[in-house]
């Protein structure tokens, strides 16, 4: 049995079982039995969505998904950003509210109105960006998370608890550290023994492993099987297939919010994940057939050696090398957060580079000002469009001129808003895609409108580079189609496109050329049409290197 | 606009029956406010001596405010501002009215706007939070105006008060007739205007907003964003000074301690009622001015200490800000 030491020490206060204490709601559900059993045959399910729907405007975030978590299993839930697996563990722990379907807990149908529902019924969740605060210590911040204590805080029964569950699970928490001073790795437990002492019983754990050391990882997976023995379910989301592999019992797979695949461990292949994962379906109609290759005045954009950490961390860019030439579309695909998003702000000179050059047509761009290197042609769709591209409160119009005030007839220092308008118009009229109003503000726009705007932005001044991020994520198939025909037509005008993508049809429909990056490098280079779906898929996810 | 009226009566209401709580007769008490402030051509005058410092230092906070920067300095650099004007005077001897007094403007504008940029370069380059810097160099400021007066600076012949000299008429804005409302009006008029016309009208007053709406996308897409916040920064410390010169070249004729009395905070206040619109703060700043005279009124007329109008800003604020909460989220 589970906690048979801990209860005999602790006594009163906080309890810490994880099936037992909700029993008097568990037993007028199916009496006596036992959810604690290592199997699960005959047993209701810890946790159990039917056919759940959210729909956010423009996406259809999960689309009729069901989902079943058992005491005493690893079950992970595997898919891409974007593939809906946030909104999904959103709504187990009451964020959102799903649109339709169903939850049951432990068999009997509720709804989670909020984190703090999900809390009481038994949901923990150990969030990406952890809930803790810094400036208290490991047991004030579990303090303030349990719900059971009286008026008066007992630190030292606390402080024992912790001790007890850190002891348990080889967990190592000091209750009296400033978890401030911890490392990332190290508040993860703390989230943990937070969650075990408020008496969860399913945990659910998003992305847990992008925070941690090599080491830790290990660590954590550890602690996975320990909680599994103990009856507790395990959530684990991630798009990582190899930990999936290592650790999970039973693997669902999400792809554009659906459900594609559900199966046990056993006999699951990483080859058959990817496909799973990415999907492997004829692309839509544009298509790069004709190469527009203009080799002769050399690289649009080339990077030797580009580094932007002095030491191989993978948060940065370790020694990237690459080119792009006018006319040319190389596709990065990768799992975001490798690197990406480095290359187009040491382009734009957004952040400093420690060693290597950039060239743009061949001129060394490695100290020139983001404006000088806005007016040499580069354009950018960033990867967060609210939070990089736009300002929320201003209007469409205004949004669509920022920054480039003088070349939309003001480069006085009085502003001609009717001139300025004249100009917008003109520079919309070749547009293809239907723009909001110019004088709604863009904080009111809905996120494919909003991709919509900076997408007019940027083609408006014929980009001669074009770094761009996601360009179609948020938009609906038709947008999205036309947005990549923009993006062939800047192409063949000769614009060189940098196109970073998680979509590998789309990547593959695009580009010339086709890199992967991992991990701060570029860790392989293809033909889209000689190129491997499957090897792809697992450079980008650092299976084999 | 509706809203904003209906929560100042709401606020004189509470206030009201405050009034009625400690004793005394609000209808009585208000229209005594009234008499002392509107209803004379002295009070009027008053009015208007007030709203010259809640003008100035209301825009020290809303021009700032419109690239993201809070500075709640406006109290030190308007200290500042009156201890270089007074600088000046001390300094350069007496010359012709017409040069003297631009002069003592320059210098008290140069003054606030150097002890704005202790804070806006301590952010650029430090990333340190520019409400704690400029805070805390208001106390700096009003005990560095001390340092002077109680020493170097004093009076030889004022009987050991902590005052400079006198300053010379030509270093005095001159008042209109019978009253104290003096030339320094010019100021917030010509700030005001200046602002409005900045903020709205010319591509800086543009950029300074997409700076203020998001600084991260106004870098990515070339405008000097730390330019923007440093300018901002100065011109805002710098119209605090302002407010320095024209107190103490308008209303005291020398330096001494105390002489805001928290104009710089309720300056700061009446930009934040009036959401840093240049044109707003107009209004804002006399309601103050209006609440602030009345106070002194009720105050001879041996009613109720000044202090209690305090009370009464309080609640205006709470009702102002509670009502545009709600209007937010209904919306």
């Amino acid at each position: 049995m589970p906690n048979k030491l801990m209860q005999s020490k602790t006594g009163s206060g906080v309890g810490l079982k994880p099936a037992e204490t909700s029993a008097p709601l568990d037993t007028a559900v199916h009496s006596g039995t036992s959810t604690n059993g290592h199997s699960h045959n005959g047993v209701h399910p810890s946790l159990s969505l039917r056919g759940i729907s959210k729909r956010f405007p423009g996406v259809l975030a999960n689309d009729n998904i069901d989902l079943d978590v058992f005491g005493g299993e690893v079950h992970a839930v595997l898919g891409e950003n974007g593939a809906g697996k946030s909104t999904l563990m959103k709504i187990l722990y009451g964020v959102y509210q799903p649109d339709a379907g169903s939850i049951l807990f432990k068999g009997r149908e509720t709804r989670i109105q909020s984190p703090n529902a999900g809390r009481r019924l038994g949901i923990g969740m150990v969030f990406q960006n952890f809930s803790l605060i810094p400036a208290l210590t490991v047991v004030e911040n579990v303090a303030l998370f349990l719900p059971h204590h009286g008026m008066f805080l007992s630190r030292r029964a606390i402080a024992r608890q912790i001790q007890e569950v850190s002891d348990k699970y080889g967990l190592h928490v000091i209750p009296n550290a400033r978890t401030g001073d911890l490392s990332m790795g190290e508040r993860q437990k703390v989230e943990l023994v937070k969650l075990i002492l408020a008496q969860a019983q399913v945990l659910i754990f998003d992305e847990p492993t992008s925070v941690l050391a090599p080491h830790e990882v290990d660590g954590l997976f550890r602690v996975f099987d320990e909680l599994k023995r103990d009856g507790y379910a395990v959530l684990f989301i991630t798009h990582k297939i190899q930990e999936v592999l290592n650790t999970a019992d039973r693997i669902t797979v999400l792809r554009h919010g659906q459900v594609v695949e559900c199966g046990p461990r056993q006999g699951a292949t990483a080859e058959h994940l990817v496909a799973m994962m990415l999907g492997i379906g004829v692309p839509e109609v544009v298509r790069n057939t004709q190469s527009n290759l203009e080799t002769a005045n050399g690289a649009a954009v080339e990077f030797r050696d580009v580094w932007t950490t002095d030491t191989n961390d993978p948060r940065g860019l370790n020694g990237v090398s690459f080119h792009v030439m006018p006319g040319e579309i190389l596709g990065v695909a990768g799992v975001s957060g490798n690197g990406q998003q480095q290359l187009g702000e040491v382009l734009l000179g957004l952040q400093r580079r420690r060693k290597g050059t950039v060239l743009l047509f061949g001129q060394d761009v490695s100290r020139r000002s983001i404006s000088s290197m806005l007016n040499a042609g580069v354009g950018y769709i960033p990867e967060d469009a609210l939070g990089m591209a736009m300002v929320p409160d201003m209007k469409v119009e205004e949004n669509l001129v920022l920054g480039e005030l003088d070349r939309y007839g003001n480069s006085g220092i009085w502003l001609d808003r009717k001139g300025m308008r004249r100009q917008v118009d003109t520079a919309l009229s070749s547009f293809p895609l239907k723009l909001a109003p110019l004088e709604s503000r863009v904080e009111h726009l809905s996120g494919g409108n909003i991709q919509r705007v900076i997408l007019a932005r940027e083609m408006a001044m014929d980009p001669k580079v074009l770094m761009a991020y996601y360009p179609t994520r948020g938009l609906d198939v038709l947008t999205a189609e036309t947005t990549r025909s923009l993006l062939m037509e800047c192409r063949q005008e000769g614009g060189a496109i940098v196109l970073v993508s998680e979509d590998l049809e789309e990547l593959f429909a695009l580009s010339d050329r086709l890199v992967v990056m991992y991990q701060g490098n570029i860790v392989g280079e293809f033909q889209p049409k000689s190129a491997s779906l499957h090897e792809i898929g697992l450079l980008m996810t650092g299976h084999h290197q | 606009m509706v809203r904003s009226l209906f929560a100042i009566v709401m606020a004189f209401a509470v206030f009201g029956v405050l009034l009625l709580a400690i004793g005394r007769d609000p209808v009585e008490a208000y229209t005594k406010m009234f008499e002392g402030t509107l209803g004379s051509k002295v009070g009027l005058s008053e009015v208007g001596v007030r709203m010259i410092p809640f003008v100035l230092t209301a825009l020290a906070a809303a021009i700032p405010a419109r690239v993201g920067l809070i500075n709640v300095g406006g109290e030190g650099q308007l200290y500042i501002g009156a201890w270089t004007a007074t600088g000046v005077v001390l300094y350069m001897g007496v010359g012709h009215i017409w040069i003297m007094l631009p002069l003592m403007a320059a210098g008290g504008f140069l003054g606030g706007a150097a002890w704005g940029a202790i804070a806006v370069f301590l952010r650029s380059w430090r990333g340190v939070n520019e409400v704690i810097t400029t805070l805390l160099s208001n106390y700096v400021a009003i005990l560095l105006v001390n340092v002077f007066v109680f020493g170097p600076w004093k009076n030889p012949e004022g009987f050991g008060y902590p005052y400079t000299a006198d300053f010379a008429t030509e270093a005095i804005l001159p008042a209109l007739a019978g009253t104290r409302l003096h030339m320094g009006l010019v100021l917030p008029v010509l700030a005001v205007l200046a602002s409005y016309l900045i903020l709205t009208r010319t591509t800086w007053g543009y950029n300074m907003r997409a700076v203020g709406g998001n600084a991260e996308a106004a870098r990515r897409r070339g405008i000097p964003v730390g330019r923007y916040l440093v300018v901002a920064m100065l011109v805002g410390g710098g119209i605090a000074g302002l407010a320095g010169m024209s107190e103490v070249a308008g209303i005291q004729h020398h330096l001494r301690p105390g002489i805001s009395n928290n104009l710089g905070f309720l300056g700061f206040l009446a930009s934040w009622l009036a959401g840093h619109n240049p044109t707003t703060i107009v209004a804002t700043c006399f309601l103050l001015a209006v609440i602030i005279v009345g106070g002194d009124v009720l105050q001879f007329s041996g009613n109720l200490p000044s202090a209690a109008m305090f009370i009464l800003i309080g609640l205006v604020l709470f009702f102002v800000l509670g009502f545009r909460r709600l209007d937010r989220a209904t919306a």
